[in-house]
Parts: structure tokens; C-alpha cells; sequence
């Protein structure tokens, strides 16, 4: 098998002392930022990024590797015993976890989703090596009004197709499209939308946007609601450790939970929502203990974890393979990648191996370091989350407006910082969806290169994009996922009633 | 959610909607300065195009929403804390841009945000966030020889 020679080459890369150190930082760094209430695993990657900027490329990627693994898990963490998800995809463990938690079995609860997340990301990363070759065979065969189309649907399905409102998805889009006209047009040499203001000549950087709307405006939204809601730390009483019966209980969920995570992620339909919570669903349909659930049943814990694990490294396939980001945190990790010049796709696979592999081999050893770390640090873990409030928040703002000023030393970075965090508080209050914003701006200037290139071969004609078979299915796809929501609009309705 | 046979028009709703069109219209006007090099496309000017028009059918969507009174109930809003916060970071640029380096604004701003979430103790919440900046700092501009904006405290360094 090709694909395991490459992942064995992978390996040797991943294996060298420092690579390893940089994922056990990755990893460690990660997870305790990652389990912060109100930190989701994008903002975990934003707000590390500027720690890899004077890292090497293999290095930073590969620290990375651990960071988005480490956000993810710390995530489940603070889900489970605060019942904050910091992120829609912990919403379904939340559920049962918390409750597991109240009745004091945290313990389990975590080590369940620990152990689902290792199970999951193990099978779904085996799952990112075998498909990846495949998909870079068909992606070179890709010409741009392909990669354009492909890009559309990427779009329809991050804003229109599976949020609350297309109307509202589809604006979060469009905002974050207009940011990402923001900048000198590479191709003609002017500017756009700079006004004449230096600091927007060279683009809007991804990560001032996402810290702007994921921290700022997160600080500024729980400040303004603090006398609304109060959130509860439920302490880890008795036993860490699962018992037999538990076992018993979980490792059906964890598999399932995989067969829904992994395709779906890996779609370019992008969300861990949609496979959480049908594994939330299916797994509340099929225990033999009913009774239990709403109540703190464990499958409830297993199945959503492992369907959130797998679908993480899901949408690493269209990331690394096509270059095309389906949610906030891969985005993110596409700016990571930017940042070295380093532009993932078909080309990366050929041009450079070595990196490729050997992030998706720190993959495999990112998810076991997890394993092995998380159970006993546990403790760590939870004291982080006994923070006040107060400085939790303000610490957050603090390394926020650091981070943001490291990577551009400039008052009109943290002028933007402040207008994103604005905007990311309004967002929130009436809500828009984040994700989509972030999505916009980095794909949208890819897209716009794809479309000018594609539009220059055929000489200006746009029907171009309806000639190559390919995109024209694919804008067809397009379309159906947008009108899809209108129709199904009863559906929601449904869904409303059952919660 | 209950339908009520009176839904209320959504002030707010139109405020967004207004705010999208003349998003729209400032994206359209600084398009129409661009000019094309090839004769073939519209070159730089296709995404601004397709950007403004989307927005203007957007501000529709949203203003339809409004009407229809669509958008989620929302909470009571304290804006002390909010006004707090926005302070604090307009001190941290305005600091930042004068010369005053980040250290005495990273303070204020862990002070200001640590008063906006309910804490009383404003002084100390200061000399914290000033030792966080210090230990920020250090990590930074020495570890990883990033270079932040120094003031007088920072050149003690």
C-alpha cells in the first residue's frame, strides 16, 4: 500500500526527538487552553499561533497537530463539567456528560470521552492516510472553474445548509467574503477597501478576525449577560476509572459515533454538529438503559465524543487535499499553514511529503500522548477551570490583545481587534453564526484567484463554469443545499418539539 | 417559540439590514475606482460585484426577517460592563500609539475586564495584570524574540 510507505516515511519525521517535544507542547498547550470555559478549539489555535511563528514549518506543524487535538479534548473537558460547550460540536456531550458529572460520575464521563476521542481520531486518521492518495489523484485532474465550483459548495453547506437561518448563515458569509476583499489584489496590483490605510494594504489577518470575534466578542458577551446566567463547576467525585460495565456500554457508541464523525467531517459540508448529535440520537435510540438517559447515561458521552473526534480529523481530508477549510478551526489551521508560504492541496502531496505525512503521523501520536496524558492530569485540568471568572476573562483579553500586537506590532491591528470583538458581540446576540465569517475570509480570496484564473482561460466567458461536467455538478450541488433549508424549514420545526 | 398572531417588527432587525446595504454600497463605490488591465475580464472587479449585489439581496433577507419578526428573543443587555471593556482597549491602543508601550495598558485592561465580570479589588486586579504583562513579555520578546511595542517600562529591560 502506497499510502502506509508514505505514512511510515511520515513517521520517521514525527518521530525525531524535537518533532516529538513540539507535540507533547502542542498537546499540553492545547488542551489546558482548549479547557478554558469559553474557548473553543479555533480560538485555542488562534490565540497559539503566534508561539510557532519562529518555528521551523515541519515543527510548527506538527506542534499544531497536538494544539487542535489537545483544543479539542480540552473542550469535552469543560463540557462535561461545567456544561458550557465552548463550541456547538461539545454541545451533544454536554447533554448527558453534565449530567453524568452531577450525579458524580465525572469520572467516567471523562475517561470515556478520552478514551472514544483516542478510539475515534485513531480510526478516522487511519481513515485521513487511505482517502487522502485517492482524493489528490482526482483533485489534480481539478482545473480552476472545478476548484472554484467545489468552493461554492464549501460555502452553501459551512453557512446556508445546516444552521438555524441561511438568511443569517449566508450574511455571517458574505461579511467575512467582504473582509477578505480587504488588501492589494495580487494579480492587478491595487488596493481594495484599504482607504488608504497602510495596515490594510497586506490583507486581514485570519487570526486578528478570529480573535476579535471568538474572544473579545466572547468576553464582551458574557460580561454583558453576567447577571442572566451563572455557570456551576461540578466537581470529579469518586472514581476515575470506568468499570467493567462501562466498557461494556462505550465501545459500541465510540464506533458508531466514528462512522458518523469521519464522513461527514470529511465532506465539504464542514460542522461537527450534524454527526454529534446523530450520534446523540442514534445512540439514545439503541441503549438497552433508556431510563438512564436524561439522567447521565454514558453512551450519551461515548458516541457524541467519538462522532466529534472523528469528524476534527474529517475535515482534515478536504483540508489537506484540497486546500479547503469547512469550519473555524481548520480555517485556522489553514492560516497556520499560510504562514509558511506553505499552501495545502494536491500539489503539497507531491511538492512536500515529508510535511504531509508527517503531520498526519503526529496525528496518530498527538491522539496517543492524549490518551496517556489526560487521564492523570486530570486533576490539572479541572483546577484551570476553577479560575474566577473574572480573571479568566480578563487574562483571555490580555493574551488576546498580545498575541494580536506580537504578530503585527500596529494600533490599527488591535483597532481591528476591538471592531471584530464588537462585531463578534453582536453576532452572538442576535445570532449569527461565527464560523461562516472566518470561512469567508480566508477561502474567499482562494475562490476569487480560481474564478479570475478560470474566467481568463475562457477568455471572459462565465459559461465556463457550466461547460466542465465537474462544475457544473458541483454548482448544481450547490444549489440544492441552498434551497434545501427553505424547504425543510418544517423539519426544524420537528426537531424543536423533540428537544 | 410561541406564534403569537401580533409579532412585533424588529427594530433591530432593520438596523442590520441598513448597515448591510451600506456595506454594500461602500464595497460597490470602491470597486467602481478599480480599473481593468485585461480587456477579456472583469478582473479585479468580479468578487466586489458578486460581494455588493449578495449583500444588497442579504440586507432583503434580513429586513424581510425583521418584519416578520424572525429574529431570536434577546436578553436584557447591561452595558456597563461592555463600555468597560471597549475603555479599556481604546486606553491600550491610544497607550500603544503614543508611545507608552503595552505593559501599563495590558494592566488596566486585566483590571477594567476583571471589574466588568464583578470583581472589587481594582488595584490588585492591576498589579496581576501587570505581572502577567511582565511574564507575557519576557516569553515573547525574549523567548521567541517577538518584537511587542515598548514604552518606557519595557526599555528597564
Amino acid at each position: 500500500m502506497e499510502a502506509f510507505t508514505s505514512l511510515a516515511s511520515g513517521l520517521s519525521v514525527a518521530i525525531q526527538p524535537m518533532n516529538l517535544l513540539f507535540a507533547l507542547i502542542g498537546v499540553l498547550l492545547g488542551t489546558a487552553v482548549g479547557v478554558l470555559p469559553g474557548i473553543g478549539p479555533a480560538l485555542t489555535v488562534a490565540l497559539l499561533l503566534p508561539i510557532t511563528f519562529k518555528l521551523d514549518p515541519a515543527g510548527s506543524i506538527i506542534m499544531f497537530a497536538g494544539i487542535y487535538y489537545g483544543g479539542m479534548y480540552g473542550g469535552s473537558t469543560t463540557a462535561i463539567l461545567i456544561n458550557t460547550p465552548g463550541e456547538s460540536a461539545s454541545m451533544a456531550t454536554a447533554l448527558e456528560g453534565n449530567l453524568m458529572a452531577k450525579a458524580g460520575r465525572g469520572g467516567p464521563a471523562l475517561a470515556t470521552a478520552a478514551i472514544g476521542s483516542f478510539v475515534a481520531g485513531t480510526i478516522a486518521t487511519l481513515g485521513l492516510t487511505l482517502l487522502a492518495p485517492y482524493l489528490v489523484d482526482i483533485a489534480v485532474s481539478f482545473g480552476p472553474e472545478d476548484y472554484f465550483a467545489l468552493m461554492v459548495v464549501a460555502f452553501v453547506t459551512v453557512s446556508a445548509t445546516f444552521g438555524d437561518s441561511p438568511v443569517r448563515g449566508l450574511t455571517s458569509l458574505f461579511i467575512g467574503l467582504m473582509l477578505g476583499l480587504v488588501g492589494i489584489d495580487l494579480l492587478s496590483g491595487q488596493s481594495r477597501l484599504s482607504f488608504g490605510v497602510p495596515e490594510l494594504y497586506d490583507n486581514i489577518e485570519v487570526t486578528t478576525l478570529a480573535v476579535g470575534l471568538f474572544a473579545v466578542g466572547e468576553a464582551l458577551y458574557v460580561a454583558s449577560r453576567r447577571h442572566v446566567h451563572e455557570e456551576k463547576l461540578e466537581a470529579v467525585r469518586g472514581s476515575l476509572w470506568m468499570t467493567k460495565e462501562d466498557w461494556k456500554r462505550s465501545w459500541k457508541p465510540w464506533l458508531r459515533g466514528t462512522m458518523f464523525g469521519f464522513p461527514i467531517g470529511a465532506l465539504p459540508a464542514g460542522g461537527a454538529e450534524i454527526p454529534t448529535f446523530l450520534s446523540y440520537a442514534t445512540e439514545r435510540r439503541l441503549t438497552k438503559y433508556p431510563e438512564d438517559f436524561g439522567k447521565g447515561a454514558i453512551e450519551g458521552v461515548a458516541g457524541p465524543e467519538a462522532a466529534n473526534n472523528a469528524s476534527a480529523a474529517g475535515t482534515l481530508v478536504p483540508l489537506l487535499t484540497l486546500g479547503l477549510p469547512t469550519s473555524a478551526t481548520a480555517a485556522m489551521m489553514l492560516a497556520g499553514f499560510q504562514q509558511y508560504n506553505i499552501n495545502p492541496g494536491p500539489l503539497l502531496f507531491a511538492q512536500n511529503p515529508d510535511l504531509v505525512w508527517g503531520l498526519i503521523a503526529s496525528l496518530f501520536i498527538a491522539n496517543g500522548m492524549l490518551l496517556v496524558l489526560n487521564l492523570p492530569l486530570v486533576g490539572l485540568w479541572v483546577k484551570l477551570l476553577t479560575i474566577p471568572q473574572p480573571w479568566l476573562y480578563a487574562g483571555i483579553l490580555v493574551f488576546a490583545t498580545m498575541g494580536t500586537i506580537a504578530a503585527n506590532p500596529s494600533p490599527v491591528e488591535l483597532i481591528m481587534l476591538t471592531i471584530f470583538g464588537v462585531l463578534g458581540f453582536l453576532m452572538r446576540r442576535f445570532d449569527f453564526p461565527i464560523a461562516p465569517v472566518i470561512v469567508g475570509l480566508i477561502l474567499g480570496p482562494l475562490a476569487e484567484s480560481q474564478l479570475r484564473r478560470a474566467l481568463s482561460i475562457s477568455l471572459g466567458d462565465p459559461m465556463t463554469l457550466l461547460q466542465s461536467p465537474i462544475s457544473a455538478t458541483l454548482l448544481a450541488i450547490a444549489l440544492i443545499a441552498l434551497v434545501l433549508p427553505f424547504f425543510l424549514k418544517g423539519l426544524g420545526r420537528f426537531k424543536a418539539v423533540e428537544d | 417559540m410561541a406564534f403569537s398572531p401580533h409579532r412585533r417588527i424588529d427594530v433591530a432587525g432593520l438596523v442590520i439590514a441598513i448597515i448591510l446595504l451600506v456595506l454594500a454600497g461602500i464595497v460597490w463605490w470602491d470597486m467602481s475606482k478599480l480599473q481593468i488591465l485585461s480587456p477579456y475580464d472583469l478582473g479585479p472587479k468580479v468578487m466586489p460585484i458578486v460581494v455588493s449585489a449578495c449583500l444588497v439581496l442579504l440586507a432583503i433577507g434580513n429586513a424581510i426577517g425583521a418584519l416578520r419578526g424572525d429574529l431570536p428573543a434577546r436578553e436584557t443587555l447591561d452595558w456597563k460592563p461592555i463600555i468597560l471593556i471597549l475603555g479599556a482597549l481604546a486606553c491600550l491602543i491610544a497607550l500603544i500609539r503614543f508611545g507608552g508601550g503595552f505593559m501599563i495598558g495590558t494592566a488596566l485592561l486585566f483590571a477594567a475586564t476583571s471589574t466588568a465580570f464583578g470583581r472589587r479589588a481594582f488595584v490588585t486586579d492591576f498589579i496581576i495584570g501587570a505581572v502577567i504583562a511582565l511574564i507575557v513579555y519576557v516569553l515573547f520578546a525574549k523567548l521567541l524574540t517577538l518584537s511587542l511595542p515598548a514604552g518606557p517600562l519595557e526599555r528597564l529591560f
